[in-house]
């Protein structure tokens, strides 16, 4: 046994029997055919055996692992390539098919342990003469020498590979319908990748756009407050007190664009020395789009007082002199006193207790909404625990909470007397100048918030450490 | 109606408020910066303010409170009386009735 390689080969002489020690087999043989085909197949059992035993590994595995290798092949290569292996192995395998003969006897016994395929059986039924003649056969394939070590190592190793293809190519309808299915799944492995990898592109981009779109609403935001009018059209989903702030946002700033544009006229009338009557035109007109802002300054109070109270609509700089969501009427004439000389006596005592008028209603406004502030404030702060249970506390407590309800209702009666008062105090102030001194007061009002304006940009433009 | 005719009368000055309401704060201050001392008549201490808050609705008082009278003569609620402070003629009512001196 020296020289045998581990492509072990199977004696089917009977030389090669009579070599081997005895072996009492235990394999059931299914075809009772003539006594020859017994005796040889009996007598090839112990030659198995026995080389199973020298070896330490079964044929089958054998048989299995050169079965291994060429699936394995197929799953860790792509489908293309796998199906080239596939069908070259199959090439291989089928071209081995004439000597099926030959591979059918020499896996008789390897494959009677596993499930026997029914052809296989049939045929070795009907081979009974399998000898020399399917030795004739198998020899072409190779044309090694005669020597009977080495035939019977060629025919062993024909003879698995043959076993291989007649276990193979007995089951090739199920091969054929394997390889469907494998390709299938390499199929859908490789769209289920390709899936996953736009995916994770789609994602990427929206993360991307989520970003820029909370940079460019911080910059929004930024813009809003230097004054700049940028149209918000796409917010109406907003709740209702958002609708109403966003909204007049709005038409604030068209309001101002508007008042500018007739500033800008009456400054030229004005200073081309135009008539009267011209200027009473401009003038008329400045003074009632004023009662337009001050009519949708109402409305937006009714919708959110606090928006308006909050000053959020005017630029930062105009927001520190603001009182009850405007500004302060006295001021305004304060800062007109000495501009629009010369004033007869009359006017002059005219503009005095205008000046005190408007002085006296801020104080009783001021005042009121101070008491209102501190009633609130009693009104939540009278959280003692009533000497009743639970119920008491709870009617307490929605008590509480509907007269503070009545007194935040109240906020907006102020902001409309504030507005009130204002407006009042514009239609006095013309009352008692001419039209040209109300143009110049016209003017220099708008001068002084423009300044206002352009303080608070450059505020929020200021460099930062 | 005729209650509210009558405590009107009573005095130069005279003002219907709710102790309440903040904005009557606001015109009682205004009134007394000006030197002058209405009557008031808070209408939920009074056991007819139903009634009377009714009449002075009725007179086109709204809100109903704070209302005005000056002489006996109904001047408005609150942004009626601003608007005449503001071009000086509330100070004139005041003084026609005595109210106030100058």
């Amino acid at each position: 046994m020296g020289s045998r390689t581990v492509n072990i080969g199977i004696g089917n002489d009977k030389k090669a029997v009579t070599a081997m020690p005895s072996y009492v087999p235990s394999v059931p043989t299914s075809n009772p055919s003539s006594t020859e085909a017994n005796t040889i197949r009996s007598s090839r059992i112990p030659d198995l055996g026995t080389l199973e035993q020298s070896l330490g590994f079964r044929i089958e595995d054998a048989v299995d692992l050169t079965r291994n290798p060429l699936f394995n092949q197929i799953k860790s290569s792509t489908q293309a390539i796998a199906d080239a292996q596939f069908g070259a192995i199959n090439k291989t395998l089928a071209s081995a098919d004439n000597n099926l003969s030959a591979a059918i006897v020499g896996s008789q016994t390897l494959t009677l342990k596993k499930d026997t395929p029914p052809n296989l059986v049939s045929i070795s039924a009907g081979r009974e003469n399998w000898g020399d003649s399917n030795m004739a056969d198998a020899s072409p394939r190779t044309d090694i020498s005669t020597d009977d070590t080495d035939e019977k190592n060629q025919r062993f190793e024909r003879g698995q590979t043959n076993a291989i293809v007649a276990s193979d190519s007995s089951d090739r309808s199920k091969d054929k319908t394997d390889q469907k299915t494998l390709r299938r799944l390499a199929q859908n492995r490789e769209a289920a990748r390709k899936s996953r990898l736009r995916k994770k592109a789609y994602v990427q981009q929206l993360e991307s756009s989520r970003l820029k779109l909370t940079q460019l609403e911080q910059e929004l935001q930024r813009a809003r407050q230097q004054g700049i009018f940028i149209s918000s059209s796409g917010d109406q989903s907003h709740s209702m007190s958002g609708n109403g702030a966003l909204a007049f946002d709005v038409e604030y700033a068209r309001w101002l664009e508007e008042h500018n544009r007739q500033i800008n006229e009456l400054r030229a009338a004005v200073n081309s020395h135009a008539g009267d009557t011209e200027l009473r035109t401009i003038v008329d007109n400045v003074t009632a789009h004023f009662d337009d802002i001050f009519r949708l300054k109402g409305i937006a109070a009714k919708a959110d007082v606090f928006h308006i109270l909050s000053g959020m609509w005017k630029t930062p700089a105009e927001r520190c002199f603001l009182w009850i969501g405007g500004f302060r009427s006295s001021e305004l004439l304060k800062l007109l006193a000495n501009q629009l000389e010369p004033l007869t006596e009359q006017q002059f005592m005219g503009f005095h207790n205008l000046q005190q008028s408007s002085q006296q209603a801020e104080d009783a406004l001021s005042q009121g909404m101070e008491a209102l502030q501190q009633s609130l404030a009693e009104t939540l702060a009278n959280g003692s625990p009533g000497p009743s249970g639970s119920s008491g506390n709870v009617a307490n407590y929605m008590g509480q909470m509907a007269m503070a309800m009545g007194k935040l209702g109240t906020l907006e009666g102020f902001v409309r007397q504030a507005d009130n008062l204002r407006q009042q105090t514009l239609q006095q102030m013309h009352r008692i100048l001419t039209t040209r001194q109300s143009a110049r007061a016209l003017l220099a009002i708008n001068d002084y918030f423009s300044r206002l304006r352009a303080l608070s940009s450059l505020w929020l433009a200021r460099p930062r450490e | 109606m005729d209650k509210v005719r009558d405590l009107a009368s009573k005095k130069a000055a005279v003002i219907f408020t709710k102790s309440s309401c903040c904005m009557c704060y606001s015109i009682k201050t205004l009134f007394y910066e000006l030197g002058a001392s209405p009557a008031i008549h808070e209408l939920d201490h009074d056991p007819s303010g139903r009634d009377m808050e009714w009449a002075l609705r009725g007179l086109g008082c709204d809100p109903s409170v704070p209302a005005v009278f000056i002489g006996g003569r109904f001047v408005g609620s609150a942004k009626d009386v601003i608007s005449l402070h503001v071009d000086g003629s509330l100070k004139q009512m005041l003084i026609d009735a005595k109210a106030i001196w100058f």
